[in-house]
């Protein structure tokens, strides 16, 4: 079997899997749980200054299902912990005490002045907390107030705030980055520039997640009205890849460790954020949807493919995918892929036929010879992968790459030669060659 | 076994089970999905091109695009899709056979093994507009056009209501007390429970425009010379209103029965409980009458309830799913086995011989001489039905015939001018409700562009 157990920044944790701050990490009761049930570690509900915040008595929670009631996408306007700090802190080190094993970070958010800094990162070191997460992403209510993604879409406020925790914290600090921003590279610079130890990423999107059909208010709403709130769950993941993968592939950035959040709900959901540069990763709606159980999936699942693939431990798959992650210029336009339809596998819905006949390249037959039959027709096919996309069978169409010969579409002959868009001569900004 | 006289007294009365009990064994065969079962089920579907499923519906519902509105939550509309190409889209899906058409082709077979129950989805979707009473569909301007309707089964109801919508007005003539034919005096009460047939009829009338003459029979009170003289199109729906006999001597001994009678007596009995039944019943035949009787007859107390074919299970016109159904609620199923000889005591019957019959080398259907003899209280004939020629006796011109029923084109038109037909008693049908709308649906589209001069 593999080792899971995990070290980022120092600290130490039995697998990669963390509970991310949000509201099942509010209370030593939920933590106790999620440890008692596997979790390698926690990032606390973020702490924010006395008097605590508070929150409304209605609907915190809207989510988007699929037709079985699945959660695809879920939202929130929960704001940071409501208890008062002092509960809070007794709990951490409580906690902290009973299960050293586990990896405790706390999250933190406080105004942009130092004097909160100095004033509380100490305490909340005392607890013995392994570490900070700074949460520079809650893109409803706080942000209204200063604090939370109005500091992290503003990178120079990132830095100047990660300077501040750094100036007074001993163990590692994490910034967390807000996805409600056009590049991410900014803000992790500035967290790197600051002084942070890493980044976690995402935070939530901003959002709303529809209308009350009947009353034609927004939904949910609390006494008629309501506010954008933060957008997670399996629906944002591409969203935190990307985000991920572009962190991990700058130049200037590469070496930040990450810490990846955004939908993982099972392993492979893990191994993407893990391949894709991240260290760790962190988990809120699965577990709020199914409950803690779904850690025996995650290592389970991990464990198992990190075997498959002759890997000894989580570092060994980090950042495996990076270097397959490029800019489009530099994608191999001579590679050509015809899609490929498995009749035995073929259950004749036609979904590919209709999507790529009204949608796309008219490249897959309806019928042959009189008899319904899907097939792909390799002299229009360019390869789009939606026929793939929208089949309802597992592998039942697979992208195949051309190796020889000529391609029926284009008339031109299959070369192993690579040649992309910066020499293409389409472009007329081409490199000579 | 021995050809010898029953020695038991036959045994026929009312009340074999209890009122509760019986009620319980005629509760709805199906019960309908929950709507929590209905999103999922719907969820199902995968919303194919060119859809098997549709196709496979003789009346061409699109099938994917009412389960669609299932899932999208808009039921009214998901009905209209159903009904607006067969408007007894709720029936069929209580009485279809959909095990041989559209969830036969359902591609999930090939994915799972295990069909979107297509036919549950439909009663879902409509169940909900004839409970709100919901009407969906609106008439055309008035064209002035009569069209006279001959049967107010569902070809003719099918038919009378796409005239309507059309703009036209029909008239349908119904020999029988109530409209519905089949519907409401064949079909198995356990499929169509709470009187759905009557309510059915009573959402096609609420369009306009059709008028209803019961107890006016063709032939008998009306002659088709007359229709087609007073009428600008004639439509030709009386079913099969003549039964089968076995060409038995001693077929009228008491307890021989035709099963379509005493199903319509069922259907129409206000306490099922009072209705005789015999403690063995024997029910000759292999279609799906065959089956409604045999399954019928035990959920009215019957003790043994044996259906004997010609043929073999393969080539019973039930459904392979029918049958098994009727094996589940009691029903013995003899097959190869021909009656010879129906013996009685005191005027009633006592027992059937039957022959043991095989397939002869040149495929023939032949008796093998071995015979055997079954006792019997009560004995169904269910051997099929036939069209009661009388109905036309009184034609001057004749109409064309195919195998013993009206021969019809593709368009439902007869070798009479502006006559049309459809249903069972039409040429080339499979004596399904579904086909039956389908024809009266043809027709009424054909009749249609005939009174407006295009064809």
């Amino acid at each position: 079997m593999a080792d899971l157990k995990t070290t980022f920044l120092g600290i130490t944790s039995p697998n990669p899997f963390w509970l991310a701050s949000a509201p099942p990490t509010d209370k030593a009761y939920n933590v106790n749980r999620a440890f008692e049930a596997g979790w390698g570690g926690v990032v606390w509900k973020t702490l924010g200054e006395d008097p605590p915040i508070v929150n409304v008595n209605g609907p915190r929670y809207g989510a988007i299902h699929s037709n079985d009631r699945r959660v695809i996408g879920f939202n929130n306007i929960e704001l940071i912990t409501d208890r008062p700090l002092a509960t809070n802190l007794a709990e951490i080190r409580q906690v902290k005490r009973d299960w050293p094993d586990r990896a405790l970070i706390v999250s933190v958010m406080l105004p942009m002045n130092e004097q909160s800094w100095a004033k509380y990162v100490p305490m909340i070191e005392d607890t013995g907390a392994d570490g900070l997460e700074l949460n520079f992403g809650c893109p409803h209510g706080m942000s209204e107030r200063g604090m939370g993604s109005a500091v992290g879409q503003v990178p120079e406020y990132i830095q100047q705030a990660a300077a501040w925790c750094k100036k007074y914290a001993r163990v590692p600090v994490i910034v967390k980055l807000t996805p409600n921003i056009t590049n991410i590279l900014p803000a992790a610079k500035a967290a790197q520039d600051g002084g942070a130890d890493a980044v976690s990423l995402i935070n939530t999107l901003n959002s709303i997640m529809r209308v009350d059909y009947d009353a034609l208010t927004i939904y949910p709403a609390t006494d008629g009205k309501g506010s954008h709130g933060g957008y997670c769950g399996p629906a944002v993941k591409p969203i935190a890849l990307h985000m991920v993968a572009e962190i991990a592939r700058h130049r200037e950035t590469a070496k930040l460790p990450i810490s990846g959040i955004g939908g993982i709900t099972d392993w492979r959901d893990a191994v993407d954020f893990l391949a894709l540069g991240a260290s760790t990763v962190q988990v809120c709606t699965a577990a709020m949807v199914y409950g803690f159980k779904i850690i025996d999936d995650l290592v389970d699942g991990l464990n198992t493919y990190l075997d498959s693939k002759g890997f000894a431990s989580v570092s060994q798959l980090v950042r495996k995918a990076v270097p397959s992650v490029t800019d489009w210029q530099y994608l191999n336009l001579n590679h050509v892929d015809k899609a490929w339809i498995d009749q035995d596998l073929c259950i004749k819905c036609g979904r590919c036929y209709i999507a790529c006949e009204d949608t796309s390249h008219q490249a897959i037959t309806a019928t042959v010879n009189g008899a319904r039959h899907f097939e792909v027709i390799d002299a229009e096919c360019v390869g789009c992968n939606l026929c793939v996309s929208v089949c309802p069978v597992e592998k039942c169409i697979t992208m195949r790459p051309m190796t020889g010969g000529v391609d029926p579409r284009t008339g031109r002959a299959i070369t192993r030669e690579k040649a992309d868009w910066t020499t293409h001569p389409n472009n007329p900004g081409r490199r000579a060659t | 076994m021995k050809d010898e006289p029953a020695k038991e007294a036959s045994d026929v009365r009312p009340a074999r089970l209890s009122a509760e009990q019986i009620a319980a064994n005629f509760s709805d065969m199906h019960p309908p999905l929950t709507p929590s079962e209905a999103i999922i089920d719907a969820d199902r579907c995968y919303f194919c091109y060119d859809a098997p499923c549709t196709r496979a519906c003789p009346t061409g519902i699109d099938i994917p695009g009412f389960i669609q509105k299932i899932r999208s939550g808009n039921l009214k509309g998901s009905a209209h899709t159903i009904l607006s190409e067969n408007i007894m889209g709720g029936m069929c899906a209580r009485v279809c056979p959909t095990e041989v058409l559209c969830e036969e082709a359902c591609v999930r077979n090939t994915h799972e093994d295990r069909p979107v129950r297509i036919g549950l989805l439909q009663r879902y979707a409509t169940d909900a507009v004839f409970e709100a009473r919901t009407p969906l569909f609106a008439r055309a301007a008035a064209t002035g056009k009569r069209i006279a309707i001959v049967g107010g089964g569902p070809a003719g109801l099918s038919c009378a209501h796409r005239l309507a919508m059309l703009g036209h007005d029909a008239v349908v003539f119904e020999p029988k007390a109530k409209l519905g034919g089949l519907n409401e005096y064949g079909i198995a009460a356990y499929k169509t429970p709470d009187d759905f047939a009557g309510r059915e009829v009573e959402f096609i009338l609420g369009i306009g425009g059709i008028e209803v003459r019961n107890g006016v029979a063709l032939g008998r009170d009306v002659t088709l010379k007359t229709l087609r003289s007073e009428y600008d199109a004639v439509f030709l729906g009386f079913g099969l209103a003549g039964v089968n006999g076995l060409g038995l001597a001693d077929e009228k001994l008491e307890g021989v029965v035709d099963a379509v009678d005493y199903i319509a007596q069922l259907r129409q009995a206000p306490d099922k409980s009072r209705l005789p039944v015999g403690r063995r019943v024997i029910v000759i035949g292999g279609g799906m009458t065959a089956i409604d009787i045999a399954v019928q007859s035990r959920a009215l107390g019957a003790d043994e309830v044996t259906i004997v074919y010609r043929r073999g299970q393969e080539q019973m016109n039930a459904s392979r799913y029918e049958q098994e159904f009727a094996q589940t609620r009691g029903v013995n199923v003899r097959t190869w086995s021909a009656p010879r000889k129906l013996s009685g005591a005191g005027g009633r019957v006592r027992a059937v011989e039957f022959e043991h019959t095989r397939l002869s080398a040149d495929g023939k259907l032949t008796g093998t001489g071995q015979t055997y003899a079954l006792e019997a209280d009560v004995v169904f004939k269910a051997i099929g039905q036939n069209v009661l020629w009388e109905r036309l006796a009184d034609t001057a011109e004749i109409v064309a015939l195919s195998k013993e029923r009206i021969a019809v084109d593709a368009e439902r038109k007869t070798s009479l001018a502006g006559v049309w037909a459809g249903g069972d008693c039409v040429a080339g049908g499979d004596d399904l409700t579904v086909s039956a709308v389908q024809d009266g649906k043809v027709a009424a589209l054909s009749i249609d562009r005939f009174l407006k001069g295009g064809a």
